[in-house]
């Protein structure tokens, strides 16, 4: 292995020598009061070094794809976590972590580990490492808070399905290595003639995939684990690992699974407007915050999914910017709900009555992230949504985009109620005023400057969709 | 390749058995048992992987590769799954999955 491939590969080993040093970190120090700020520096460094442009090859015998938007991809992942890194400070501090503190940044590298390889991964053995990688460990970190029993029970359901899915999924993989005798996709995807061996194959496959993107109806463990998990895991959940799955979803349907493209589009279709309206008609009833931001997001994965349906390249680049957006807008509201959370353990909206009356400046980041999630004009949402409805009309699709607009104006409504009960309800106990700490803070200020800028950074879209060409 | 068996008849039971474990993952209460079910759909993947090889292309090793990575992440998946359900019997002193119930819609 020389320098050059070295280079193509940085992101995994980079993170994998993150790992490990701070597991000698954790061996040769008493105390691990200080993980969070080694781990914040080490990933800020990695994420730095992301950006070193690199050119497009494969390593490993064709394995190991990687190509300047599947870069692209790792570095929106890596900007996610760091946030998330970011958020995490305030509860890690917290005394029922002392102890293992390291194992939860060690657990945490080793699914984004995970998730990149599941990136670049060339072959369906790869793919399936990377996603096992990224999802074991995942539900290790739902069921982190050992002592309370939501924790737990979301660790569970956590782990149960996604066992259940990967193996209806590698069910649908090995029906289609029956079909074309290879792994490999650039192999594969000639092959695919869309027989009904294949084409339930792809059914499968689909099916448990879509068990990790939490499309409806395959969405059932989502809200539980979202409110069960600690509330840094649950930002973790909805934006870091549902984007990585987005992003090889889109990856495989474009490259592998292209010749089917007249069978998925339906399916995915009918996914798209199943996702989008029982996602917001269940958010439309919920009190608790952390288990609205899950249905939330259930409704978003239906938005992206908008863009996937749309014509190929600007329907890619659309949803890989969309995800960039919602990355920033879901971590800004789940920032505010995490810091209110971990200082006085309310979670309902209505703790929030007269919110801004105490704690101006966190009511209105979660405003914006708010409103950005809903797709409100000044906030970099709007663009996003506008992409993926753009892309969907380029299409042809207007009953498609017909239904999503109902939905993204049910949206609306129930993005208001938190910014209802903090601005206008009344409450004679309000939340005391949160002194957030620093890290948190910063991570905040990130959430909301990529709010208000990348909506109007009109050549970040540009560069995106010239990026898409690649695939 | 087994002489005298045609590869629809493994493919038939591997089928069966894949669709057993579904059934039993959705059927049974004990996280213990759901667990098995799972095990059970991935040995049908295994033996699905080795059998399409075998029979059809034995020129090279593909399925024969993944059907030992699919046992080993098995096991870690087993390993994760029996901790985080002896943590579940820790704090609610049951591992049937109708009473871990405290969150609901």
């Amino acid at each position: 292995m020389n320098i050059t491939d070295f280079l193509l590969m940085r992101h995994e080993l980079l993170l994998t020598a993150m790992v490990l040093i701070m597991l000698l970190i954790q061996i040769f120090t008493s105390n691990d009061y200080n993980a969070s700020y080694f781990a914040m520096a080490l990933f800020f460094i990695i994420t730095v070094f992301g950006f070193v442009p690199s050119e497009k090859g494969e390593i490993f015998g064709n394995m190991y794809i990687t190509d300047s938007l599947r870069v692209l991809m790792k570095n929106i992942l890596n900007i996610g976590v760091l946030i998330v890194l970011f958020q995490s400070g305030e509860w890690i501090s917290k005394p029922h972590n002392e102890g293992k503190r390291y194992e939860f940044y060690l657990i945490l590298i080793s699914t984004l580990i995970g998730m990149n390889f599941m990136i670049s991964a060339g072959d369906f053995l790869m793919f399936y490492l990377g996603l096992e990688i990224a999802s074991i460990p995942l539900a290790a970190l739902a069921a982190y808070d050992k002592y309370r029993t939501k924790s737990s029970e979301a660790g569970i359901k956590m782990i149960l399905s996604a066992a259940f899915s990967s193996a209806v999924m590698l069910f649908g993989i090995s029906l289609l290595y029956g079909t074309c005798g290879t792994l490999y996709f650039s192999e594969i995807s000639p092959q695919i003639n869309g027989n009904i061996l294949q084409i339930l194959a792809f059914v499968f496959f689909i099916s448990g995939l879509a068990f990790k993107i939490s499309l409806v109806p395959f969405h059932f463990w989502t809200p539980d684990v979202y409110e069960g998990a600690p509330t840094t895991v649950t930002s973790y959940y909805s934006v870091i690992s549902k984007g990585a799955a987005v992003f090889i979803f889109i990856i495989l349907l474009f490259t592998v699974f292209k010749n089917l493209i007249s069978q998925w589009q339906p399916i995915i279709y009918l996914l798209a407007v199943l996702t989008m309206s029982v996602g917001n008609l269940f958010a439309l009833r919920q009190q608790n915050l952390k288990r609205f931001l899950a249905f939330s997001s259930i409704a978003q994965a239906g938005f992206i999914l908008l863009g996937i349906i749309g014509t190929e390249q600007t329907g890619m680049a659309s949803v890989v910017y969309f995800v960039l957006i919602y990355i920033f807008s879901n971590l800004a509201a789940f920032g505010v709900v995490s810091v209110v959370s971990e200082k006085t353990s309310k979670e309902t909206i209505e703790d929030y009555n007269g919110f801004y009356r105490t704690n101006p400046k966190l009511s209105l980041v979660l405003m914006l992230g708010l409103f950005s999630l809903a797709g409100i004009p000044p906030v970099a949402g709007f663009f996003g949504k506008f992409f993926l409805f753009s892309s969907v009309a380029s299409a042809g699709y207007y009953w498609l985009l017909f239904i999503a607009a109902i939905n993204a104006t049910v949206s609306l409504y129930y993005y208001l109620l938190p910014v209802k009960a903090m601005f206008i309800n009344k409450n004679d106990t309000p939340i005391e005023h949160i002194q957030s700490n620093p890290t948190a803070k910063t991570a905040l200020i990130i959430c909301v400057v990529g709010l208000l800028l990348t909506g109007f950074a009109g050549v970040l879209f540009d560069y995106i969709t010239s990026l898409s060409f690649g695939i | 390749m087994i002489q005298g068996v045609p590869l629809q008849h493994i493919l038939l039971l591997t089928t069966l058995l894949f669709f057993i474990g579904v059934y039993g993952f959705i059927t049974r209460k004990n996280l213990f048992t759901m667990l098995m079910s799972v095990e059970l759909m991935l040995n049908a993947v295994a033996i699905n992987f080795v059998v399409f090889n075998a029979y059809l292309f034995p020129e090279n090793l593909q399925g024969h590769f993944f059907t030992i990575f699919i046992v080993s992440i098995a096991a870690a998946e087993a390993a994760v799954a029996i901790a985080i359900i002896v943590n579940v019997y820790r704090n609610i002193r049951t591992v049937n999955a109708e009473r871990i119930n405290e969150m609901k819609h």
